[in-house]
């Protein structure tokens, strides 16, 4: 992680400066950009801004002061809401994590609160003692130990940064569903990128390997076996995660074994591998491919915002063995088929 | 539509005799799992609970208890593999959350 560089795009300041930078409050080209390419995972754990004291409009001493994490989406995202406002930004140093997961990491936490606030001189940029702090940080901070070590008492703010403004005009008051975490299909679908990148990754290792079988093969795999591949990679990655709330049952990896059973029963079917000559290939694509989609499925529990590490352990050690056997028994009569003929 | 995990999995103990009812537990909790009413917090729906730890770090009378961990299956995963504990696998090559 490149932690000595300027990131701050939004002024052309140098990151050693201790004057405090000012922000925009609207995105460039480059932020969206940005933005866009994070989401594909390209050069996502680099981006970051620098911790440390932000200004926003012309804040004076009574100003608000808002807490936030360093990953620059946390940041954009957070900064474009704020326009009109003046008020301060104390970054923190997350390593470019979001705070939510930096709270579950600790590293938006007390200590490093408390190390931010003294590192940045709050207590002379500011005479009140008041912070607002996301409400997801709320995992890796103490409140109570911030106001003992610092004088600044604690204050969370509502789940979402485009609340911030009417928290903050009507006095500080969150209501019941600025502080409830959503989960809707535009949060869903935002996520699912992610999830293709990572498993194309895998993907190419799994071409690798059918290269090689498809070098002695009677039955080489072709396209048809590509395409029903792909689709358990779209149904496990994109389709469930998109579908979670309306798709039967509870846990994950179930929910992505539907969908893939049904996906993969519809290709099966089109190409004729219910019958005689392919039968084997047909219940062997059923066995592997609704499987693949269920651990697809089944990862996405880490991108959610309502699954607990006990029940996700609950449904793994349901899950993984049959995952595991269904995988292990189909790859096995794909095989027959493929050195049989 | 509230979306719902799996029932009677969480660690979530409110000890309500400690309970002094600064109601911060409601106001952290993501998932509305407590209601404060009458100076006393209760829990209002235990299976919303997503084990985040927010309520049992910022209860002043450690009046909750909870094992606080990340819902990811990938981070699991990666603690059989390596023996440590579960967290997001952000600082190695990307992954999770």
């Amino acid at each position: 992680m490149s932690t000595g560089d300027c990131c701050c795009e939004a002024n052309n300041s140098c990151c050693s400066n201790k004057a405090v930078k000012t922000v925009s409050t609207t995105l460039t080209f480059e932020d969206i950009c940005g933005a866009w390419k994070a989401r594909w995972g390209i050069g996502r754990m680099d981006y970051i801004v620098n911790p440390g004291l932000y200004a926003v409009g012309s804040p004076n001493s009574d100003s608000p002061v808002l807490v936030s994490a360093n990953y620059k989406l946390t940041f954009d995202t957070l900064r474009k809401n704020l326009s009109g406002l003046d008020c301060w930004l104390l970054i923190l140093n997350t390593k470019g994590v979001n705070v939510w997961c930096a709270a579950g990491k600790g590293t938006f936490g007390t200590d490093e609160l408390i190390y931010q606030i003294k590192a940045v001189g709050l207590s002379e940029t500011v005479t009140h003692r008041k912070l607002i702090l996301p409400q997801l940080g709320a995992p890796g901070v103490r409140a109570h130990e911030v106001r003992k070590s610092t004088g600044f008492s604690v204050m969370y703010g509502p789940v979402r940064a485009s609340d911030i403004k009417t928290f903050i005009s009507s006095g500080y008051k969150a209501t019941k569903e600025m502080r409830t975490v959503k989960f809707t299909l535009w949060d869903r679908l935002v996520l699912t990128p992610m999830e293709l990148v990572e498993s194309a990754k895998v993907s190419l290792m799994v071409f690798g390997v059918l290269f090689l079988l498809n070098l002695v093969a009677v039955r080489p795999f072709g396209l048809e076996d590509f395409l029903a591949y792909a689709a358990s990679v779209f149904i496990g990655a994109v389709v469930t995660p998109a579908l979670l709330p309306v798709i039967p049952g509870k846990a994950f990896a179930f929910k992505g074994w539907l969908l893939g059973a049904i996906g993969t029963a519809c290709i099966a079917w089109s190409y004729g591998w219910f019958s005689s000559p392919f039968l084997l290939l047909g219940v062997g694509y059923m066995l592997v491919l609704p499987a693949h989609s269920a651990f697809l499925a089944m990862n996405f529990t880490g991108a959610s915002t309502y699954t607990s590490p006990s029940g996700v352990l609950k449904e793994m050690k349901i899950a993984i063995p049959l995952i595991v056997f269904s995988f292990v028994v189909g790859m096995l009569l794909i095989l027959m088929k493929t050195f049989m003929g | 539509m509230k979306m719902k995990y799996l029932k009677d999995v969480t660690t979530l103990a409110f000890h309500a005799e400690r309970c002094v009812g600064c109601g911060l537990c409601a106001e952290v909790c993501p998932h509305g799992v407590f209601h404060v009413e009458s100076g006393k917090a209760q829990v209002v729906d235990k299976d919303l609970c997503m084990e985040c730890g927010a309520c049992k770090m910022n209860c002043p009378e450690e009046a909750i208890e909870v094992n606080a961990g990340v819902g990811c299956a990938v981070a699991i995963i990666m603690s059989w593999i390596t023996g440590k504990e579960p967290s997001c696998g952000c600082s190695d090559d990307g992954g999770c959350c």
